[in-house]
């Protein structure tokens, strides 16, 4: 306790009325209420009664007795009910596997908890603290210690080797870190590019059909990708990330289109890069009233017949449209790539390359 | 622990391997050392503990998942029992997810509880932390262990964002996808991280086995060497307790190590796991064989991330139109930058806190006893800002959800959110601020009057009063041990100037203590137990010239 | 056609150029427009008896003509029933859409208001004005096809508005996608063909009937089938777990340390 009250004093005695001491800008209460010390410890029942404490035994003895059951229980289940064809015995097998190895682990936990509660001594102990910093003689020591170390290595004294070490300790990771450079290749111009080509048709994703204008009625919402562009093709998924476009039927009259973009639909029929120019994700819903496109992630809003130009949300710019027109045979084809690069912003997405 | 201690009688086989182990490792010292340690019993205390927990649980049950799992990307025809997928184009990744839950015995449930204790491990990570602000115990000599568990914190976060990827599911694909959009609105290096992080173009076919690796390998080891700091300086410090009758800031009041800490302990990580088992029994996670194989054409509505990325996605989400610009040819992606640069500065002010409080109190004193919220109103309500902050945030994510179960408009709703983002944190710093401090003044006059009694007298020259029942002294001590700060006027250093920093700090010390309520002092408390004395006399008085 | 690539690509700029590509625009889309309604065919030969549609349009007088006008031609509250067909009017009518009640975002799910019959009438006389399409061929309704392959359509054409378990979804200004998994075959297939309100139609072009019916074989497993997990929470993904491990998990922890750190009595 002496070294303990010492600490005490050596605080209080730093406090003054100025603010440059130990405690800042905390106030000495020299009035404080004195602390009465521990509340005085309450016995329990099991302490008192030896009935009592008995009961409690048996009841750890048991959560424990349940434990083991339900360990035994799970060892059954796993092999009473194993896999098959038909997904119910998943269902089956999760269930009594869980409810057995939930009574394994609780009637430990359970038990070991009521043990400690009911059986262990619940006296409440105090014990001291000291400063987390060591004391002036350990810290003299410490400091001694770096000293002869700095004296037998002659670490301040030798500037060139200490100089030298640390440039090559600033250089060791740099080969390291550019080894990651082959982690992937330079983007290079692949993301200004998709599929689409000129006379490209349209076909329906995932099937790969090829549609007519015919066949796509007012109202109508088709899932596009560019005909043969199929699963084996090398770079399947990533050309289908770029390349998906939403195909939509209005009435020409509802459609307003810029004086550039006149030759870019065919008798109302529109298509889109489904991929949000926002952070990439598909702006697949369609409402057929309202022409309205809704990205599901983020809630970005496009108006189809007004360029799909942003109504509401995050994104800044219109979804990139695919012009199309049909061929001889009725079907409907793309007149070109898309004009810009499309899904999500990046920093020379409009430098012209 | 008496067994180690009979060691040297070397008979049994206990007292054997006792010694076996004594005379190779030393463990009698480390017993004796840390045997009869002292930890304070809260269940406040329980939540770091709940969060290792469910850390461990995570790597029993991870590891078994890999045993049956292949994050390979390349492209195969799903042949297993799952019928609406039958002969559907996916990746081994996601057709081995599959296998794991259809056909391999106890597969799916190590599945739930690999994911639910996910959501467990960050959130009680996340409980534990607002436990730790709320009540100060990041003060000198914690704040470093504060920054570690801020490590931990986010690393947690990381684990979870990559296995979140792993089943390479339309859900999980979209999360992924999101990501690259975001690194893609990075100026002038988007699209380089993009294609090395793809190994190309998105989705490529490496991804997922560069994630799996930092979701099995590199994370779990910076999680456990974190952990492992984190506890040493717990056993440096040793644990914070409740300010009260017998604690201290120069002591330690709780239940030693063995055996009692040691059986409520591990009992607990047992609880912690049986609790696990039990949802993941019952309750469906991550139902990835709804959502397909990923597909980049398709997506489902309410696609969201886990629960703790909910909160960057809901930034994303309130971000406003129209912020994107342009410097000449080059595209800046505010609409993107700007959430990022938010959470990054709230991240960054959450790790900070106990080096601004400390510099703004100057007090460089040690603390070992936690202050009860409402003893430090400004902190506590500069918690609630920050908790509200992130509240809407993560509200924010959640905006469809909230649109067709509340049947709202789902614009109003983003509008809504957006304005709650500005304005409920500034509601919840005064609310929170005003409350501590009525808190505070009822404590004190409870400390100074008593206790209400509910007996109403009357007085004989007509006046009616309650008679208060002073308190015990136990009860008396609960209310008036804190301590109390003043704010600071900014004063000149050595040179005689009054430097920016001094300026600023004495303004803020304003912010932090301006309102405040110092604790009842033994003076204030012998005069109204004086006053409540005469008043009794009088009562007696009363009653007694009534009869 | 050149003249319009030519101007694609930048090349060239005439208006003269510009109007004949107009005038040739209109010209197509006019006569296109008429084929394309025309190539509207209804799914099936069509049974209805004069009796049906005289007490179909009995009905039709008492109960919808206020809005949808004397003879179905539409007015400023109601849109147009000519040319919507059979499988329209059952589809409003049978899920209790129809009639609608005060104005609110869109048509609301109710109880039903007529008997089979009276729907089936009212559906004749419809039917009867103008050609559209009709009830879906039971041989399509029967969720005998392939379960795979009517996923994968359903998570590329519908899953985004309605979620990949049919849980539903939010559209924008106060519009939602309805959930499904109360929804019979014969609604959802007449959903896909009418395009009601805001849902874009799906005719039979994009989504021939055997993948209507690979579609509705999928919902139908997912509407017989709960989770193998446990209790699904609203099929609504991430959103619903992390309620519940804030909730449920830790909140059940939380007590449990309560208790743990109590003192025994």
């Amino acid at each position: 306790m002496t070294e303990n009250s010492k600490e005490v004093e050596l605080q209080s005695s730093a406090i003054n009325s100025e603010h440059e001491y130990d405690g800042g800008l905390r106030v000495a209460n020299l009035d404080a209420v004195k602390d009465p010390g521990l509340e005085p410890h309450r016995v329990r029942m099991t302490d008192k009664s030896v009935k009592h404490e008995k009961a409690a035994v048996r009841q750890v003895s048991l959560l424990f007795a349940v434990s083991m059951i339900g360990s035994a229980f799970a060892l059954w289940a796993y092999f009473t009910f194993p896999l098959s064809e038909n997904l119910s015995t998943v269902r089956l097998n999760t269930l009594y596997l869980g409810v057995g190895m939930t009574l394994g682990l609780m009637g430990i936990g359970i038990g070991a908890v009521h043990w400690a509660k009911t059986l262990m001594p619940d006296n409440e102990v105090s014990e001291e603290r000291h400063l987390t910093r060591g004391s002036d003689e350990k810290r003299a020591a410490a400091i001694e210690i770096l000293n002869a170390a700095n004296q037998e290595s002659g670490f301040t004294r030798r500037k060139l080797i200490r100089r030298t070490l640390y440039g090559s300790l600033a250089l060791f990771p740099l080969p390291g870190i550019i080894l990651l450079a082959d982690l992937g290749p330079n983007p290079g111009d692949s993301l200004r590019h998709t599929f689409w080509k000129k006379g490209t048709r349209l076909a329906k994703d995932p099937t790969g059909i090829e549609i007519k204008a015919s066949d796509i009625t007012i109202g109508s919402v088709f899932q596009i990708i560019p005909s043969g562009l199929n699963p084996e093709n090398k770079e399947y998924l990533e050309e289908k990330a770029k390349a998906a476009v939403l195909l939509v039927r209005v009435d020409p009259s509802e459609l307003n289109e810029t004086e550039e973009r006149k030759g870019w639909s065919y008798q109302g029929i529109v298509a889109y890069s489904k991929i949000c120019t926002h952070v990439g994700c598909p702006v697949a819903l369609y409402e057929q009233q309202t022409h309205h496109l809704l990205c599901p992630c983020h809630q970005s809003t496009f108006d189809l017949v007004n360029g799909c130009k942003v109504i509401f949300g995050p994104a800044a710019r219109p979804l990139p449209q695919l012009p199309i027109t049909v061929d001889s045979e009725g079907y409907l084809i793309a007149q070109s790539d898309f004009l810009e690069p499309v899904g999500p912003s990046f920093w020379d997405r409009s430098v012209k390359s | 622990m008496s067994i180690v201690k009979e060691a040297p009688k070397k008979n049994g086989f206990l007292a054997g391997t006792a010694n076996y182990v004594d005379e190779r490792v030393g463990a009698a010292g480390i017993l004796k050392e840390f045997g009869r340690k002292i930890f304070p019993d809260h269940w406040s205390f329980m939540l770091g503990e709940v969060a290792m927990y469910s850390f461990f649980v995570l790597l029993l049950s991870g590891t078994f998942l890999t045993f049956f799992y292949d994050p390979s990307m390349a492209m195969v025809r799903y042949d297993g029992v799952y019928a609406p997928l039958k002969d559907s184009l996916m990746s081994k990744a996601y057709e081995t997810s599959l296998n794991i839950t259809f056909e391999v015995r106890g597969g799916l449930l190590m599945r739930q509880v690999h994911h639910w204790s996910a959501l467990l491990f960050v959130a009680a990570a996340g409980l534990h932390m607002l436990r730790v602000f709320f009540t100060g115990a990041f003060r000198k000599p914690r704040e470093l262990n504060w920054v570690v568990g801020f490590v931990l914190f986010i690393l947690s976060m990381a684990a979870g964002f990559t296995g979140y990827s792993l089943p390479d599911d339309l859900l999980s694909g979209n999360g992924l996808r999101i990501i690259d959009g975001m690194i893609k609105g990075v100026p002038f290096i988007g699209t380089n991280i993009s294609s090395l992080l793809f190994g190309g173009e998105f989705p490529g076919h490496v991804v997922i086995g560069r994630l799996y690796a930092l979701h099995i390998m590199l994370i779990p080891a910076l999680i456990l060497v974190f952990l492992a700091v984190h506890l040493f300086m717990l056993i440096i410090h040793k644990h914070t307790h409740y300010s009260g009758p017998g604690k201290s800031d120069t002591n330690i009041v709780g239940y030693p190590l063995m055996p009692v800490y040691v059986a409520k302990a591990g009992g607990f990580f047992f609880i912690v796991f049986g609790v696990i088992m039990v949802i993941s029994t019952f309750f469906t996670i991550n139902p990835i064989w709804n959502y397909g194989g990923y597909d980049p054409s398709p997506v489902s509505a309410g696609t969201q991330p886990d629960w703790y990325i909910g909160w960057l996605d809901g930034a994303l989400r309130l971000a406003p139109t129209g912020l994107e610009f342009m410097i000449g040819d080059y595209t800046v992606s505010m609409n993107i930058l700007l959430p990022l640069v938010i959470s990054l500065v709230f991240l960054g002010l959450v790790a900070i806190y106990p080096f601004i409080e400390n510099w703004v109190t100057g007090d460089k004193r040690e603390h070992h006893a936690l202050d009860r919220p409402r003893n430090a109103p400004t902190r506590t309500a500069i918690g609630a800002t920050g908790v509200t902050f992130y509240a809407v945030l993560w509200a924010g994510a959640s905006t469809d959800l909230i649109a067709t179960h509340f049947k709202m408009n789902l614009n109003q709703v983003l509008l809504a959110m957006q304005i709650s983002l500005i304005l409920l944190p500034i509601a919840a710093f005064y609310i929170t601020k005003r409350v501590c401090l009525a808190l505070q003044r009822k404590d004190k006059e409870i400390a100074i009057h008593g206790r209400e009694s509910g007996r109403i007298v009357r007085l004989p020259h007509g006046e009616y009063i309650e008679v208060h029942e002073p308190l015990d002294p136990y009860d008396l001590y609960k209310l008036v041990d804190y301590k109390d700060y003043k704010p600071t006027l900014a004063r000149p250093n050595a040179q005689g100037k009054i430097t920016v920093g001094a300026r600023v700090r004495a303004s803020l010390s304003k912010f932090y203590f301006q309102d405040r309520i110092t604790p009842a002092t033994q003076a204030e408390i012998a005069e109204a137990t004086h006053h409540n004395a005469e008043l009794e006399a009088q009562v007696q008085k009363a009653i007694e010239s009534g009869k | 056609m050149k003249r319009l690539r030519s101007k694609i690509n930048g090349m060239r700029r005439s208006p003269r150029a510009l109007g004949i590509v107009m005038f040739a625009g209109l010209l197509v889309v006019g006569t296109g427009y008429t084929a394309v309604s025309a190539s509207v065919s209804p799914n099936r030969e069509v049974v209805r008896t004069q009796e049906q549609i005289d007490l179909g349009k009995k009905i039709f007088l008492a109960n919808c003509a206020s809005c949808h006008g004397k003879n179905a031609e539409g007015s400023v509250n109601a849109p147009s029933l000519i040319g919507v067909g059979e499988a329209s009017v059952d589809f409003q009518v049978s899920t209790g859409r129809m009639p609608g009640a005060a104005s609110g975002p869109q048509l609301e799910v109710k109880p039903v208001q007529f008997t089979l019959e009276e729907t089936a009438a009212m559906a004749a006389y419809i039917g009867s004005l103008a050609d559209g399409p009709s009830i879906p061929d039971a041989a399509y309704l029967q969720a005998n096809g392939n379960a795979s392959s009517g996923g994968e359509l359903f998570r590329i054409n519908c899953a985004m508005c309605h979620n990949a378990a049919g849980a539903g979804g939010a559209l924008t200004q106060g519009k939602y996608a309805p959930q499904l998994m109360g929804s019979s075959a014969k609604t959802i297939y007449e959903a896909m063909i009418t395009g009601p309100q805001n849902m874009p139609v799906f005719n039979d072009a994009n989504i021939t009937p055997e993948q209507k019916n690979d579609i509705i074989t999928y919902l139908t497993y997912l509407q017989n089938n709960s989770s193998v997990g446990g209790e699904e929470l609203g099929s609504l993904g991430p959103v619903s777990e992390g309620l519940m491990a804030w909730l449920g998990l830790l909140g059940l922890l939380v007590i449990i340390a309560v208790w743990l750190a109590a003192k025994s009595n």
